[in-house]
């Protein structure tokens, strides 16, 4: 009888990721944490799980933020280059200017123009690929360029200080034993868990599936899907703001290396290039993943010349993966 | 058909007869800013000086232009298709040729099969990508960009020791004849190759099927997949091979030397009126494309601007010749 419960999950999980498409990359999360924590020392150590998981997440919540606006305009059908750049453009900005904790005032106008960056350059890029009607790959390309050369003429040099004060909070402030970088993502994940299934939700995944079918039926197509480039600078601007509280300081190219894995995540979460199929909270299981896979490596200690390739290797064999997965199973 | 629709028509004709292919007008550029770049303090004030500097940006603008002649190919393709493995690979051929070679004019052959075989393979990594595991050719080659560095780093271990074969650098480096440098020759018999490729050969022609519509190209019995593929191998042994070329032109090769060439030569496709949405494009408009990007650069460094302004004028100047050329039809219309 064991062999039938067997099938009994693996069918119940099957129904499950139809339902909610984040089946797979639970079990991967479940697995990649499970053996990131088995190869750490003395995990059970009391507050040793809680330091482990606020150090992992004050570190991706910057990537995992642009892996959920990515997700957002992947399923509305487009994609966004840009939202490394943005989230340099925004780094570059605190460290200049926020240089002291007794001015917070101007610390938060600061705040505001960074937001109001992502919101702009959002904005921008979805206005020339969607109201325009330029391809989305390679205009968010053009404008990467345009957001990483402002970012560098502003801070040709690395530099900049953020005050203590701020990073420190960021850094370790805990409620329940639980990070904040972890509240800001489940809260952001919550707000998105409420529009989802709202007017706003449905019509994205319309307009992503479908964008003609979606037009006939009287959705607004453009203004979704130009409002999900928006929503990317937005989290873009908020992957600055948590960045920079990070590290402490600005450097021009910062957010370059955000990109891919922003992208990667999404993909292995669940999301298509195609459009209209995935889940924003399958995205962001998609970059826990991940940044488990990242940190797994740098536990096993390979060569450091080899860090880079691994690295890179592990980001295509991912973006490889659903596409395998999809041509053994049509074989099948 | 009254009277007003009729001349309607006419002048709807006239107009198409009126407008100038996107190469053409590229060419113009390139003229009127060489003319220009006379003007400034630093520029030319003889004749002689003028056919000086006319070379050295032609043969500045030949690398960005063979660099792009990969790209050509693979924007044609369609289907979003874009090579940015191409930096690394340029790198990975010079290194290759760099360090192999190290001066011995013997290995030239063998070492050019080595370089084209090595980048066919990794174009044939993004092609099977792009086709069968469908990834968006971007990200595949963004991807693939990635693991072609890490390999570089690796192999290399940060310590580049090398020499260019002799002949190499009397071939790219020095002027062959009529003091016109050997790259210009190298240059105008790949372009002569690349349009042959292009405009005569069953590849060219199912090549731009494919760009404009896949379903009707496999409807009428092209391999798309399979041309798919062997475009992405072409772009990756045509980068190496440019990576060949390059490092007989500077002697020496770095980690990031191809790097520098891949946002330029995209442009360069661009500016020359090849379509970034496929099927539609010509090797002589990324000629052109290729002199007119080196005039700017140029115009740029002489003016002393710096590197940051210099990308965010090359980003701009992208949107704008997509603004320009590539509008797709809205959902409206």
């Amino acid at each position: 009888m064991p062999e039938k419960k067997k099938i009994n999950i693996i069918s119940w999980l099957k129904a499950f990721n139809k339902k909610y498409t984040i089946g797979i990359p639970l079990i991967l999360l479940i697995l990649s944490s499970f053996i990131f924590f088995s190869l750490q020392t003395n995990v059970f150590e009391p507050g040793n799980i809680s330091r482990l998981t606020n150090s992992n997440f004050r570190t991706w919540l910057p990537v995992l933020l642009l892996t959920m606006g990515q997700g957002l305009v992947l399923i509305g059908g487009g994609i966004d280059l840009s939202n490394g750049s943005i989230v340099s453009v925004g780094n570059v900005l605190l460290a200049l200017y926020v240089t002291s904790a007794d001015e917070p005032w101007l610390n938060l106008a600061i705040v505001a123009l960074v937001i109001g960056f992502g919101l702009a350059a959002g904005f921008l890029n979805g206005f020339l690929a969607v109201y325009l009607g330029l391809q989305p790959v390679i205009v968010t390309f053009a404008t990467s360029f345009i957001y990483a050369g402002l970012a560098l003429l502003l801070l040709p040099s690395p530099g900049g200080a953020i005050p203590r004060d701020y990073t420190n909070f960021y850094r370790n402030t805990q409620y329940l034993a639980i990070p904040i970088s972890l509240i800001i993502l489940m809260v952001l994940l919550l707000i998105w868990g409420i529009f989802r299934h709202r007017k706003y939700g449905r019509f994205l995944y319309a307009v992503g599936g479908n964008p003609k079918a979606a037009y006939t039926t009287g959705v607004p197509v453009n203004w979704v899907k130009i409002s999900t480039y928006v929503l990317s600078g937005f989290l873009a601007s908020l992957g600055a703001i948590s960045y920079s509280l990070l590290t402490g300081s600005g450097l021009s190219g910062s957010g370059a290396d955000m990109m891919l894995p922003s992208i990667t995540g999404a993909i292995i979460g669940g999301i298509s290039f195609s459009g209209g199929s995935g889940s924003i909270i399958g995205a962001v299981f998609g970059g826990i993943i991940l940044g488990n896979i990242r940190r797994i490596i740098s536990i096993v200690r390979i060569d450091s010349w080899a860090v880079t390739l691994v690295n890179a290797l592990v980001i295509v064999i991912a973006l490889a993966a659903p596409g395998i997965v999809n041509l053994l199973r049509r074989k099948k | 058909m009254n009277e007003t629709e009729v001349t309607k028509n006419i002048s709807n004709n006239n107009k198409k007869h009126i407008k100038i292919s996107p190469p053409a007008i590229a060419m113009l550029i390139a003229v009127l800013l060489f003319l220009l770049s006379g003007l400034l303090p630093a520029g030319y004030s003889t004749l002689q000086g003028a056919i000086r500097q006319g070379l050295n940006i032609l043969r500045l603008a030949s690398f960005i232009a063979i660099i792009g002649a990969g790209q050509t190919l693979v924007i044609i393709s369609g289907g979003e298709g874009i090579d940015l493995s191409a930096g690394p690979i340029v790198t990975l051929g010079a290194l290759l040729t760099y360090m192999i070679i190290n001066g011995q004019n013997n290995l030239i052959l063998p070492v050019l099969l080595l370089v084209i075989g090595v980048g066919a393979i990794i174009g044939l990594f993004n092609g099977l990508g792009v086709t069968y595991l469908k990834i968006s050719p971007f990200v595949m080659t963004l991807g693939m960009a990635g693991v072609v560095q890490g390999a570089l780093i690796l192999w290399t271990k940060g310590y580049y020791d090398g020499r260019v074969a002799p002949i190499m650098t009397q071939l790219m480096a020095r002027d062959l004849a009529f003091g016109i440098p050997g790259m210009i020759f190298i240059w105008i018999l790949i372009g002569v190759l690349m349009t042959l490729l292009l405009e005569r050969t069953r590849y060219g022609k199912q090549l731009f099927a494919i760009g404009v519509n896949r379903i009707a190209a496999r409807l009428s019995g092209v391999k798309v997949r399979g041309m798919v593929v062997i475009t992405y191998v072409l772009a990756g042994a045509m980068a190496a091979f440019s990576g060949f070329l390059l490092v007989g032109y500077t002697q020496n090769a770095g980690p990031n030397l191809g790097n520098q060439y891949l946002f330029p030569s995209i442009i360069a496709v661009a500016i020359g009126g090849t379509q970034m949405s496929g099927g539609k494009g010509s090797y002589f408009g990324t000629i052109a494309g290729a002199i007119v990007i080196q005039l700017i650069s140029s115009l740029l460094t002489t003016m002393q601007l710096p590197q940051a302004l210099q990308q965010i004028i090359y980003g701009s100047l992208l949107v704008i010749i997509l603004i320009i050329y590539g509008r797709e039809k809205g959902l409206r219309s």
